[in-house]
Protein backbone atom coordinates (compact mmCIF):
# COMPACT_ATOMS: atom_id res chain seq x y z
CA UNK A 1 0.00 0.00 0.00
CA UNK A 2 1.31 3.34 -0.67
CA UNK A 3 -0.27 6.48 0.44
CA UNK A 4 0.39 9.70 -0.35
CA UNK A 5 1.27 12.31 2.27
CA UNK A 6 0.74 16.08 1.53
CA UNK A 7 3.79 17.54 3.59
CA UNK A 8 3.96 21.37 1.81
CA UNK A 9 3.60 22.36 6.03
CA UNK A 10 2.02 20.97 9.04
CA UNK A 11 1.58 17.91 11.36
CA UNK A 12 2.36 15.23 8.05
CA UNK A 13 4.91 12.99 9.87
CA UNK A 14 2.42 12.33 12.82
CA UNK A 15 -0.08 10.61 9.96
CA UNK A 16 3.33 8.86 8.20
CA UNK A 17 4.11 7.24 11.89
CA UNK A 18 0.60 5.64 12.46
CA UNK A 19 0.33 4.85 8.10
CA UNK A 20 3.81 3.25 8.87
CA UNK A 21 3.12 1.21 12.25
CA UNK A 22 0.02 -0.28 10.13
CA UNK A 23 1.94 -1.90 7.28
CA UNK A 24 1.68 1.02 4.69
CA UNK A 25 4.20 2.79 2.53
CA UNK A 26 4.30 6.32 2.43
CA UNK A 27 5.62 9.20 0.01
CA UNK A 28 5.94 12.60 1.01
CA UNK A 29 4.61 15.18 -1.66
CA UNK A 30 6.64 18.36 -1.60
CA UNK A 31 6.73 19.47 -4.81
CA UNK A 32 5.38 18.11 -8.54
CA UNK A 33 8.24 15.81 -9.00
CA UNK A 34 6.99 13.32 -6.11
CA UNK A 35 3.85 12.78 -7.57
CA UNK A 36 5.65 10.20 -10.45
CA UNK A 37 4.35 6.64 -9.56
CA UNK A 38 0.95 5.27 -8.48
CA UNK A 39 -0.66 6.27 -4.81
CA UNK A 40 -3.34 3.97 -3.51
CA UNK A 41 -4.35 6.49 -1.19
CA UNK A 42 -4.15 10.33 -0.05
CA UNK A 43 -3.39 12.32 3.09
CA UNK A 44 -4.48 15.60 3.94
CA UNK A 45 -2.87 16.75 7.29
CA UNK A 46 -3.33 19.53 9.62
CA UNK A 47 -1.28 22.47 9.26
CA UNK A 48 -2.76 26.34 7.94
CA UNK A 49 -4.96 25.58 5.49
CA UNK A 50 -3.88 28.88 3.83
CA UNK A 51 0.09 28.08 3.88
CA UNK A 52 -1.18 24.71 2.26
CA UNK A 53 -3.59 25.69 -0.34
CA UNK A 54 -1.00 28.79 -1.25
CA UNK A 55 2.03 26.09 -2.26
CA UNK A 56 -0.40 23.37 -3.50
CA UNK A 57 -0.98 25.82 -6.46
CA UNK A 58 2.48 27.53 -6.23
CA UNK A 59 4.34 24.21 -6.06
CA UNK A 60 2.05 23.05 -8.95
CA UNK A 61 0.64 20.22 -7.49
CA UNK A 62 -2.96 21.34 -7.21
CA UNK A 63 -4.94 19.75 -10.79
CA UNK A 64 -2.78 16.48 -10.26
CA UNK A 65 -3.95 16.01 -6.68
CA UNK A 66 -7.63 17.01 -7.49
CA UNK A 67 -7.41 14.80 -10.20
CA UNK A 68 -6.63 11.79 -8.16
CA UNK A 69 -10.01 13.07 -5.73
CA UNK A 70 -11.95 12.91 -8.33
CA UNK A 71 -11.13 10.08 -10.41
CA UNK A 72 -11.91 8.00 -6.85
CA UNK A 73 -8.33 7.72 -4.92
CA UNK A 74 -9.39 7.05 -1.57
CA UNK A 75 -8.54 10.71 0.44
CA UNK A 76 -8.88 11.64 4.15
CA UNK A 77 -8.31 15.22 5.27
CA UNK A 78 -7.79 16.32 8.92
CA UNK A 79 -8.85 19.82 10.25
CA UNK A 80 -6.52 21.97 7.68
CA UNK A 81 -7.35 19.28 4.95
CA UNK A 82 -11.14 19.32 5.04
CA UNK A 83 -10.72 23.01 4.68
CA UNK A 84 -9.08 21.87 1.65
CA UNK A 85 -11.60 19.35 0.23
CA UNK A 86 -14.53 21.70 1.34
CA UNK A 87 -16.51 22.89 -1.60
CA UNK A 88 -17.50 26.26 0.45
CA UNK A 89 -16.15 28.11 3.02
CA UNK A 90 -18.38 30.27 5.36
CA UNK A 91 -15.77 32.69 6.80
CA UNK A 92 -13.21 33.04 4.05
CA UNK A 93 -13.13 33.77 0.08
CA UNK A 94 -10.87 31.13 -0.89
CA UNK A 95 -11.77 27.67 -1.91
CA UNK A 96 -9.25 24.95 -2.36
CA UNK A 97 -10.45 21.43 -4.20
CA UNK A 98 -13.75 21.77 -3.24
CA UNK A 99 -14.61 18.02 -3.98
CA UNK A 100 -16.20 17.67 -1.11
CA UNK A 101 -20.21 19.02 -1.20
CA UNK A 102 -19.84 20.74 2.24
CA UNK A 103 -19.53 23.70 4.06
CA UNK A 104 -16.91 24.48 6.21
CA UNK A 105 -16.51 27.21 9.00
CA UNK A 106 -12.61 27.98 9.63
CA UNK A 107 -11.67 28.70 12.84
CA UNK A 108 -14.85 27.90 14.52
CA UNK A 109 -14.50 27.66 18.23
CA UNK A 110 -12.23 30.72 17.91
CA UNK A 111 -8.70 31.57 18.49
CA UNK A 112 -6.62 28.95 20.61
CA UNK A 113 -8.23 29.49 24.04
CA UNK A 114 -11.28 27.84 22.54
CA UNK A 115 -9.02 24.24 21.63
CA UNK A 116 -10.67 21.34 23.03
CA UNK A 117 -10.94 17.58 23.84
CA UNK A 118 -13.53 15.66 23.44
CA UNK A 119 -14.83 11.64 22.28
CA UNK A 120 -17.39 10.35 20.22
CA UNK A 121 -18.57 7.83 18.71
CA UNK A 122 -17.23 7.19 14.61
CA UNK A 123 -19.43 5.99 12.45
CA UNK A 124 -17.86 2.93 10.24
CA UNK A 125 -14.89 2.39 12.53
CA UNK A 126 -12.99 -0.95 12.51
CA UNK A 127 -13.35 -2.37 15.91
CA UNK A 128 -16.11 0.19 16.27
CA UNK A 129 -16.70 -0.06 20.22
CA UNK A 130 -15.20 2.36 22.12
CA UNK A 131 -15.50 6.17 21.81
CA UNK A 132 -13.13 8.06 19.54
CA UNK A 133 -10.51 10.83 21.51
CA UNK A 134 -10.86 13.41 19.66
CA UNK A 135 -8.83 17.06 19.40
CA UNK A 136 -9.68 20.55 17.91
CA UNK A 137 -7.30 22.94 17.99
CA UNK A 138 -8.47 26.06 16.57
CA UNK A 139 -10.61 23.79 14.65
CA UNK A 140 -13.01 23.85 11.70
CA UNK A 141 -16.74 22.45 11.93
CA UNK A 142 -18.85 21.36 8.78
CA UNK A 143 -21.70 23.73 8.76
CA UNK A 144 -23.59 22.54 5.93
CA UNK A 145 -24.16 19.18 4.03
CA UNK A 146 -25.28 19.92 0.13
CA UNK A 147 -25.38 16.31 -0.64
CA UNK A 148 -27.54 14.35 1.80
CA UNK A 149 -27.65 10.95 -0.58
CA UNK A 150 -23.62 10.97 -0.91
CA UNK A 151 -22.50 12.95 1.90
CA UNK A 152 -22.84 10.89 5.74
CA UNK A 153 -22.08 12.41 8.96
CA UNK A 154 -19.87 9.87 10.71
CA UNK A 155 -18.98 12.01 14.02
CA UNK A 156 -20.96 14.55 15.90
CA UNK A 157 -20.48 16.24 18.96
CA UNK A 158 -23.33 18.19 21.15
CA UNK A 159 -20.90 21.02 22.02
CA UNK A 160 -21.41 23.98 18.57
CA UNK A 161 -19.44 26.43 18.26
CA UNK A 162 -21.30 29.42 20.37
CA UNK A 163 -21.34 26.73 23.18
CA UNK A 164 -25.19 26.08 23.20
CA UNK A 165 -25.92 22.64 22.97
CA UNK A 166 -26.81 20.94 19.59
CA UNK A 167 -25.71 18.41 17.04
CA UNK A 168 -22.28 19.73 15.76
CA UNK A 169 -20.88 17.84 12.37
CA UNK A 170 -17.45 17.69 12.90
CA UNK A 171 -16.67 14.23 10.43
CA UNK A 172 -18.15 13.34 7.31
CA UNK A 173 -17.49 10.53 4.56
CA UNK A 174 -18.53 10.96 1.11
CA UNK A 175 -17.54 7.87 -1.30
CA UNK A 176 -13.66 8.11 -1.08
CA UNK A 177 -13.23 10.79 1.19
CA UNK A 178 -13.13 11.36 4.57
CA UNK A 179 -13.45 14.89 5.95
CA UNK A 180 -12.71 15.14 9.93
CA UNK A 181 -12.79 18.47 11.83
CA UNK A 182 -10.39 16.60 14.76
CA UNK A 183 -6.77 14.99 14.40
CA UNK A 184 -6.05 11.40 14.91
CA UNK A 185 -3.00 11.37 13.98
CA UNK A 186 -2.34 13.31 17.07
CA UNK A 187 -4.02 10.15 19.30
CA UNK A 188 -2.64 6.85 19.93
CA UNK A 189 -6.25 5.24 17.91
CA UNK A 190 -5.34 4.22 15.15
CA UNK A 191 -8.64 3.37 13.88
CA UNK A 192 -9.80 6.40 12.00
CA UNK A 193 -6.22 5.54 9.79
CA UNK A 194 -7.40 1.53 9.67
CA UNK A 195 -10.74 2.98 8.46
CA UNK A 196 -8.94 5.08 5.84
CA UNK A 197 -6.79 2.26 4.60
CA UNK A 198 -9.66 -0.48 4.43
CA UNK A 199 -10.45 2.12 1.60
CA UNK A 200 -7.25 1.74 -0.36
CA UNK B 1 -9.73 22.65 31.95
CA UNK B 2 -7.12 20.77 33.29
CA UNK B 3 -3.87 21.78 32.93
CA UNK B 4 -2.05 18.66 31.62
CA UNK B 5 -4.72 18.94 28.79
CA UNK B 6 -4.48 22.46 28.42
CA UNK B 7 -0.56 22.24 27.72
CA UNK B 8 -1.47 18.86 25.30
CA UNK B 9 -3.59 21.24 23.21
CA UNK B 10 -1.24 23.75 22.93
CA UNK B 11 2.07 21.44 22.10
CA UNK B 12 -0.60 20.49 19.42
CA UNK B 13 -1.28 23.68 18.27
CA UNK B 14 2.64 24.09 17.56
CA UNK B 15 2.77 20.91 16.12
CA UNK B 16 0.41 22.40 13.60
CA UNK B 17 2.80 25.14 12.67
CA UNK B 18 5.60 22.97 12.00
CA UNK B 19 7.10 22.93 8.51
CA UNK B 20 6.00 26.75 8.40
CA UNK B 21 7.29 29.75 8.65
CA UNK B 22 5.93 32.77 11.61
CA UNK B 23 7.16 36.25 10.67
CA UNK B 24 7.24 39.51 12.97
CA UNK B 25 4.98 41.95 12.05
CA UNK B 26 4.33 45.39 13.33
CA UNK B 27 1.05 46.79 11.30
CA UNK B 28 -2.18 44.60 9.78
CA UNK B 29 -1.01 45.38 6.51
CA UNK B 30 2.37 44.01 7.11
CA UNK B 31 0.25 41.10 8.74
CA UNK B 32 -1.13 40.47 5.58
CA UNK B 33 1.66 40.55 3.64
CA UNK B 34 2.90 37.89 5.57
CA UNK B 35 -0.25 35.70 5.50
CA UNK B 36 -0.36 35.87 1.74
CA UNK B 37 2.68 35.27 1.30
CA UNK B 38 2.51 31.90 3.48
CA UNK B 39 3.58 32.59 7.00
CA UNK B 40 2.15 29.82 9.15
CA UNK B 41 1.42 32.53 12.33
CA UNK B 42 2.44 35.87 12.81
CA UNK B 43 4.08 37.97 15.83
CA UNK B 44 2.73 41.29 16.39
CA UNK B 45 5.10 43.99 17.86
CA UNK B 46 5.36 47.50 17.79
CA UNK B 47 9.12 47.28 16.95
CA UNK B 48 10.78 44.54 15.10
CA UNK B 49 14.02 43.29 16.91
CA UNK B 50 16.72 45.45 14.27
CA UNK B 51 14.81 48.62 15.46
CA UNK B 52 14.79 47.71 18.87
CA UNK B 53 18.41 47.06 18.99
CA UNK B 54 19.41 50.65 17.39
CA UNK B 55 16.37 52.65 19.71
CA UNK B 56 17.63 51.27 22.99
CA UNK B 57 16.15 51.74 26.10
CA UNK B 58 13.48 49.57 27.38
CA UNK B 59 11.54 47.56 25.76
CA UNK B 60 8.06 46.04 26.88
CA UNK B 61 5.15 44.29 25.26
CA UNK B 62 3.68 45.94 22.39
CA UNK B 63 0.02 47.94 22.76
CA UNK B 64 -2.97 45.60 23.41
CA UNK B 65 -4.84 47.42 20.37
CA UNK B 66 -1.94 47.33 17.94
CA UNK B 67 -2.38 43.51 18.56
CA UNK B 68 -5.87 43.44 17.88
CA UNK B 69 -5.65 45.71 14.46
CA UNK B 70 -3.61 42.29 13.31
CA UNK B 71 -5.44 39.74 15.23
CA UNK B 72 -8.46 40.99 13.22
CA UNK B 73 -6.34 41.65 10.36
CA UNK B 74 -5.59 38.32 9.34
CA UNK B 75 -7.43 34.13 9.93
CA UNK B 76 -3.83 32.21 10.96
CA UNK B 77 -2.77 32.02 14.85
CA UNK B 78 -1.15 35.60 15.91
CA UNK B 79 1.44 35.28 18.69
CA UNK B 80 2.48 37.93 20.87
CA UNK B 81 5.79 38.93 22.93
CA UNK B 82 6.24 39.56 27.05
CA UNK B 83 9.18 40.07 28.71
CA UNK B 84 10.96 37.54 30.76
CA UNK B 85 9.24 37.35 34.01
CA UNK B 86 6.75 39.65 33.54
CA UNK B 87 3.23 37.46 34.20
CA UNK B 88 1.48 40.64 34.40
CA UNK B 89 2.12 41.37 30.58
CA UNK B 90 1.61 37.79 29.94
CA UNK B 91 -2.10 37.89 31.48
CA UNK B 92 -2.86 40.85 29.40
CA UNK B 93 -2.50 38.98 26.23
CA UNK B 94 -4.09 36.37 27.50
CA UNK B 95 -7.19 38.71 28.05
CA UNK B 96 -6.95 39.53 24.25
CA UNK B 97 -6.96 36.06 23.61
CA UNK B 98 -3.52 35.48 21.87
CA UNK B 99 -2.71 32.82 20.55
CA UNK B 100 0.97 31.92 21.98
CA UNK B 101 3.19 34.28 24.03
CA UNK B 102 7.01 34.59 23.52
CA UNK B 103 8.28 35.22 26.74
CA UNK B 104 11.06 36.84 24.77
CA UNK B 105 15.03 38.16 25.45
CA UNK B 106 14.28 40.28 22.99
CA UNK B 107 12.32 42.54 25.32
CA UNK B 108 14.45 44.29 28.70
CA UNK B 109 13.76 41.03 30.70
CA UNK B 110 11.05 42.27 33.76
CA UNK B 111 12.77 39.59 36.08
CA UNK B 112 16.58 38.33 36.49
CA UNK B 113 16.03 35.60 38.48
CA UNK B 114 12.80 33.99 37.86
CA UNK B 115 10.74 33.23 34.34
CA UNK B 116 7.20 33.38 34.59
CA UNK B 117 4.96 30.41 35.65
CA UNK B 118 3.87 29.08 32.54
CA UNK B 119 1.93 26.24 34.04
CA UNK B 120 -0.69 28.77 35.54
CA UNK B 121 -1.57 30.24 31.84
CA UNK B 122 -4.56 28.02 29.70
CA UNK B 123 -2.74 29.97 26.42
CA UNK B 124 0.40 28.55 25.43
CA UNK B 125 4.09 29.98 25.56
CA UNK B 126 7.27 29.59 23.19
CA UNK B 127 10.37 30.63 24.98
CA UNK B 128 14.13 30.94 23.10
CA UNK B 129 16.78 28.42 24.40
CA UNK B 130 20.80 28.55 23.69
CA UNK B 131 21.00 24.99 25.12
CA UNK B 132 18.96 21.51 26.05
CA UNK B 133 19.08 22.52 29.49
CA UNK B 134 17.17 25.95 29.18
CA UNK B 135 14.98 24.36 26.71
CA UNK B 136 14.19 21.72 29.52
CA UNK B 137 13.99 24.46 32.18
CA UNK B 138 11.46 26.38 29.90
CA UNK B 139 9.32 23.14 28.89
CA UNK B 140 9.24 22.43 32.54
CA UNK B 141 8.00 25.73 33.83
CA UNK B 142 5.02 25.17 31.03
CA UNK B 143 6.68 26.43 27.85
CA UNK B 144 4.56 24.05 24.77
CA UNK B 145 7.40 24.88 21.97
CA UNK B 146 10.98 25.95 21.92
CA UNK B 147 12.90 27.88 19.75
CA UNK B 148 16.36 28.82 19.20
CA UNK B 149 17.61 32.49 21.51
CA UNK B 150 19.82 33.40 18.15
CA UNK B 151 20.42 36.81 18.19
CA UNK B 152 17.89 38.64 17.34
CA UNK B 153 17.56 42.02 14.93
CA UNK B 154 21.26 41.23 13.66
CA UNK B 155 20.61 39.00 10.00
CA UNK B 156 23.37 36.91 11.87
CA UNK B 157 22.45 33.38 11.74
CA UNK B 158 25.33 32.01 13.53
CA UNK B 159 23.85 32.06 17.04
CA UNK B 160 20.91 30.15 16.16
CA UNK B 161 23.54 27.53 14.15
CA UNK B 162 25.39 27.61 17.12
CA UNK B 163 22.46 27.18 19.72
CA UNK B 164 20.91 24.24 17.49
CA UNK B 165 23.78 22.28 17.13
CA UNK B 166 24.41 22.29 21.14
CA UNK B 167 21.00 21.09 21.88
CA UNK B 168 21.45 18.37 19.34
CA UNK B 169 24.53 17.14 20.24
CA UNK B 170 23.66 17.27 23.69
CA UNK B 171 20.53 15.47 23.28
CA UNK B 172 22.55 12.80 21.28
CA UNK B 173 24.66 12.31 24.56
CA UNK B 174 21.45 11.25 26.60
CA UNK B 175 20.30 9.33 23.84
CA UNK B 176 23.61 7.41 24.24
CA UNK B 177 23.78 7.48 28.04
CA UNK B 178 23.13 4.62 30.13
CA UNK B 179 20.12 4.73 32.29
CA UNK B 180 22.25 4.92 35.49
CA UNK B 181 23.60 7.90 34.07
CA UNK B 182 21.00 10.26 33.66
CA UNK B 183 20.05 11.08 37.45
CA UNK B 184 23.96 12.96 37.26
CA UNK B 185 22.98 14.02 33.55
CA UNK B 186 19.57 15.48 35.08
CA UNK B 187 21.45 17.61 37.91
CA UNK B 188 24.22 18.77 35.48
CA UNK B 189 21.76 20.29 33.16
CA UNK B 190 19.82 21.83 36.29
CA UNK B 191 16.73 20.08 34.85
CA UNK B 192 13.93 17.38 36.22
CA UNK B 193 14.73 13.88 35.67
CA UNK B 194 11.23 12.95 33.96
CA UNK B 195 12.48 15.41 31.06
CA UNK B 196 15.83 13.73 30.47
CA UNK B 197 14.82 10.52 30.44
CA UNK B 198 11.75 11.37 27.83
CA UNK B 199 14.90 13.05 26.01
CA UNK B 200 16.96 9.88 26.24
CA UNK B 201 14.02 7.67 25.16
CA UNK B 202 12.94 10.04 22.42
CA UNK B 203 15.54 11.46 21.13
CA UNK B 204 13.97 14.63 20.53
CA UNK B 205 12.03 17.54 22.98
CA UNK B 206 9.08 16.79 24.03
CA UNK B 207 7.80 19.79 21.95
CA UNK B 208 8.09 21.23 18.72
CA UNK B 209 11.41 23.43 18.43
CA UNK B 210 11.66 26.25 15.73
CA UNK B 211 14.67 27.93 14.41
CA UNK B 212 14.89 31.51 15.59
CA UNK B 213 16.95 34.78 15.65
CA UNK B 214 19.11 35.69 12.61
CA UNK B 215 17.59 33.93 9.72
CA UNK B 216 17.44 36.43 6.58
CA UNK B 217 17.82 34.22 3.27
CA UNK B 218 16.41 31.31 1.64
CA UNK B 219 19.44 29.04 2.17
CA UNK B 220 19.66 30.53 6.09
CA UNK B 221 15.90 28.92 6.54
CA UNK B 222 17.24 26.05 4.97
CA UNK B 223 20.24 25.21 7.04
CA UNK B 224 18.37 25.31 10.25
CA UNK B 225 15.71 22.95 8.82
CA UNK B 226 18.67 20.80 8.01
CA UNK B 227 20.41 20.90 11.35
CA UNK B 228 17.13 19.92 12.49
CA UNK B 229 14.68 23.05 13.27
CA UNK B 230 11.01 22.23 12.79
CA UNK B 231 10.13 25.61 11.19
CA UNK B 232 11.63 28.88 11.34
CA UNK B 233 10.59 31.94 12.78
CA UNK B 234 11.78 35.14 11.01
CA UNK B 235 12.01 38.88 12.77
CA UNK B 236 13.44 41.45 10.91
CA UNK B 237 14.57 39.43 8.03
CA UNK B 238 11.80 40.11 6.21
CA UNK B 239 10.26 43.54 6.44
CA UNK B 240 13.82 45.29 6.34
CA UNK B 241 14.48 43.82 3.53
CA UNK B 242 14.27 45.22 -0.32
CA UNK B 243 11.44 43.12 -0.99
CA UNK B 244 9.97 41.71 1.62
CA UNK B 245 6.64 40.46 -0.16
CA UNK B 246 8.98 38.00 -2.37
CA UNK B 247 11.38 37.51 0.47
CA UNK B 248 8.66 36.07 2.37
CA UNK B 249 7.40 33.91 -0.64
CA UNK B 250 10.91 32.31 -1.25
CA UNK B 251 11.47 31.78 3.06
CA UNK B 252 8.17 30.27 2.87
CA UNK B 253 9.05 27.13 -0.46
CA UNK B 254 12.73 27.42 1.10
CA UNK B 255 11.28 25.35 4.39
CA UNK B 256 9.09 23.55 2.53
CA UNK B 257 11.38 22.25 0.26
CA UNK B 258 14.79 22.45 2.58
CA UNK B 259 16.70 20.21 0.97
CA UNK B 260 15.72 20.69 -2.97
CA UNK B 261 19.33 23.38 -3.61
CA UNK B 262 18.15 23.85 -7.29
CA UNK B 263 14.66 25.12 -6.27
CA UNK B 264 16.31 27.43 -3.43
CA UNK B 265 18.74 28.44 -5.63
CA UNK B 266 15.55 29.73 -8.10
CA UNK B 267 14.08 31.00 -4.98
CA UNK B 268 16.86 33.28 -3.92
CA UNK B 269 17.48 34.63 -7.05
CA UNK B 270 16.55 38.47 -7.31
CA UNK B 271 15.44 38.94 -4.22
CA UNK B 272 16.61 42.63 -4.07
CA UNK B 273 18.98 43.59 -0.48
CA UNK B 274 18.69 41.53 2.32
CA UNK B 275 18.94 43.03 5.66
CA UNK B 276 21.86 44.62 5.94
CA UNK B 277 23.38 43.10 9.21
CA UNK B 278 24.94 42.94 11.89
CA UNK B 279 28.33 40.97 12.72
CA UNK B 280 27.83 38.87 16.60
CA UNK B 281 31.23 40.99 16.98
CA UNK B 282 30.08 44.54 16.32
CA UNK B 283 27.30 44.32 18.48
CA UNK B 284 26.73 45.90 22.32
CA UNK B 285 23.82 43.91 23.36
CA UNK B 286 23.71 40.08 23.59
CA UNK B 287 19.79 39.79 23.77
CA UNK B 288 20.84 35.47 23.67
CA UNK B 289 22.28 36.10 27.31
CA UNK B 290 19.38 37.36 28.69
CA UNK B 291 17.37 34.53 31.09
CA UNK B 292 19.20 31.03 31.50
Amino acid sequence: MRIAVLAVQGAFIEHEHILQRLGAECVELRKVSDLRGGFDGLILPGGESTVQGKLLRELHMFDALKEMITSGTPVMGTCAGLILLAEHLSNDTNAYFGTLPITVQRNAYGRQLGSFSASAYVQGLPEGGEEFPLEFIRAPYISGIYDDENVTPIVTIPKMPDGSEGQNVVGVRCQNQIGLAFHPELTKDNRCHKMFLDLC
Amino acid sequence: MAAESRWELNKELAQMLKGGVIMDVTTPEQAKIAEEAGACAVMALERIPADIRAAGGVSRMSDPKMIRGIQEAVSIPVMAKCRIGHFAEAQILEAIEIDYIDESEVLSPADDVYHIDKTQFQVPFVCGAKDLGEALRRINEGASMIRTKGEPGTGDVVQAVRHMRKMNSQIAKLVSMREDELFQAAKELMVPYDLVKFVHENGKLPVVNFAAGGVATPADASLMMQLGAEGVFVGSGIFKSGNPQKRANAIVKAVTNYTDAKLIAELSEDLGEAMVGINEQEIQLLMAERGI
